[in-house]
């Protein structure tokens, strides 16, 4: 993958072109408090307390059946907690908390229909802004994010990391300040993910936003986060919570070898098998 | 050609075996009947090209009957299905109903339809319509239930209103569903025209067939029914190409 030196004299110009309040650019904060969970009699999530600073990236591990993808939906504002209160950039009611966040699925759920950068310019579209308009917006992210000459691709021409590349196109050009992120890379082979984890850290570099990353796997979390939070699974409830040593560092292959980083993907790992049980 | 090549021979030798067996009188023998009443293939193409002008002019009475109809059926099973989508309650109240309405045979309201809209055009459509409705409606419906919950989650996060979810996701999702029943409504659609016909009427296929079975008129019988199977196999085309350029995704 290239990564161009003019990336950052762009930052600016993205910044000004993006249909984004002033808030998007860097993030704003969000923070949950002794945040439950319940369908019906089964609890999903137990008392959770989060924080994550604007801009920061709050990494979430654990096994299946944590209430990952629910603890999402509520910061979202898809769905409201049982129990506790949760906020986004001051918004705590879920109408406020939907217009501060973008969920980006599992499977990328691009439509098949649309070619790749209509389907980037999705929420600019929802906006009632014109097509043109809204391709033109969304061409200039394709040229920074090397996805150059696929603009008119359907989505089943492109390969599984091209995929996930216009998914997080399309969530970023929402303009929301936080991007919920649902295990973007778990469809994807190894060598690609790989990859894909190393282009995802310098997006976040040029376009900061606060992310909650879902993964089951630690050390990819480890990588793009700031810190790392453990759930046991269900019901959820926080059982470690680790700092990564070297959040997004330009070189992945060389970050994740590293031994502070070795040694805080063992303490994640542990903690991960311990709540499993 | 390897698709519909073998097909095509095995109508070809259908044909061939009819024409055999009918001409050395076999057919008839076995059915202890007069030769004149089981025509072979031969004298039905004959009979075709004798009576072309009429079987036109009455084939396009009942072309137009089916296609009327079956738009009235689009009309009215696609709004339906986006009403049922929209409205949750509307669904619960409604679609047992719909499939439940299935069970009355439509055909025994032929007659009722007769009293009421007369010997024109207007009964053949709303029978053809009302069974061509269901197919329509249901597959429809359930295309627009089938989108997957986690491309509504995303759509409602790139603040979609719930318009612009039906137009953008559910729609497309749909239309291939759409398009399978309207193969099947397309197969029967036919039915209803030509029965709506044999209830009352002064023209069309299913008109000419009555007229044709009871002067024993045996041949052209046929001949108007190949005539039904070439509109309703051309419809079926006509669908297939339609959907392979709409859902060209696939």
């Amino acid at each position: 993958m290239r990564q161009d030196n003019k990336v950052t004299s762009e930052i600016t110009k993205f910044a000004a072109d993006a249909e984004s309040p002033a808030a998007a650019e860097r993030g704003v904060t969000a923070s949950a408090c002794r945040l439950s969970h319940s369908y019906g009699p089964v609890r999903s999530i137990d008392e959770l307390d989060i924080e994550i600073p604007a801009g920061g990236v709050l990494g979430l591990a654990g096994p299946s059946g944590c209430g990952k993808s629910t603890l999402l939906e509520i910061v979202c504002g898809l769905r409201e907690p049982t129990g506790g209160s949760v906020e986004v950039g001051g918004a705590a009611d879920a109408r406020g908390r939907l217009a501060r966040c973008a969920y980006m699925p599992q499977r990328d759920q691009l439509l098949p229909w649309l070619a790749a950068i209509d389907n980037a310019a999705l929420a600019l579209r929802n906006h009632g802004i014109r097509r043109r308009e809204a391709r033109a917006r969304a061409a200039r992210l394709f040229e920074r994010f090397g996805l150059e000459g696929f603009e008119m691709s359907r989505p089943g021409e492109l390969s599984g990391g091209m995929r996930q590349r216009v998914a997080f196109l399309r969530t970023l050009l929402s303009g929301k300040p936080l991007l919920a992120l649902d295990e973007p890379f778990a469809s994807l082979d190894a060598i690609t993910r790989a990859e894909m984890q190393g282009w995802l850290a310098r997006a976040l570099e040029t376009d900061p936003r606060t992310v909650i990353l879902v993964t089951h796997d630690v050390e990819e979390a480890l990588y793009l986060s700031d810190r790392v939070v453990v759930l046991s699974s269900r019901p959820g409830r926080i059982v470690e919570e680790v700092r990564a040593p070297s959040a997004r560092a330009p070189e992945r292959d060389a970050a994740v070898t590293d031994p502070d980083f070795v040694a805080a993907r063992e303490r994640a790992m542990r903690a991960l098998r311990g709540g499993a049980r | 050609m390897r698709r519909w090549g073998p097909p095509f021979l095995v109508l070809v030798g259908l044909i061939a075996a009819w024409q055999l067996l009918a001409s050395i009188g076999a057919m008839a023998d076995a059915l202890s009947l007069e030769e004149y009443l089981v025509p072979s293939p031969s004298e039905i193409a004959e009979s075709l090209w004798q009576n072309r002008a009429l079987l036109a002019e009455n084939a396009w009475v009942t072309l137009g009957e089916i296609v009327l109809g079956l738009l009235l059926a689009v009309a009215a099973g696609v709004s339906l299905a986006v009403l049922l989508d929209l409205s949750e309650p509307m669904r619960r109240a409604l679609y047992p109903l719909i499939v439940g309405s299935q069970t009355i045979p439509v055909i025994v309201i032929a007659p009722i339809l007769v009293v009421w809209f007369g010997y024109g055009m207007e009964p053949k459509l709303v029978l053809v319509a009302l069974i061509c409705f269901f197919p329509i409606a249901v597959n429809t419906a359930d295309g627009l239930r089938s989108v997957d919950p986690e491309a509504r989650k995303m759509m409602r996060t790139l603040d979609a209103s719930r318009l612009q979810i039906l137009r953008r996701v559910e729609a497309p999702t749909a239309l291939p569903y759409f398009f399978s029943g309207m193969r099947i409504a397309a197969a029967i659609a036919p039915i209803g025209a030509v029965f709506g016909e044999w209830v009352g009427s002064d023209s069309g296929l299913g008109h000419l067939i009555l007229q044709d079975n009871a002067q024993l008129e045996t041949a052209r019988m046929f001949a108007a029914a190949a005539v039904l199977a070439v509109i309703a196999v051309s419809l079926f085309a006509v669908l297939s190409i339609a959907e392979r350029r709409v859902v060209d995704w696939r």
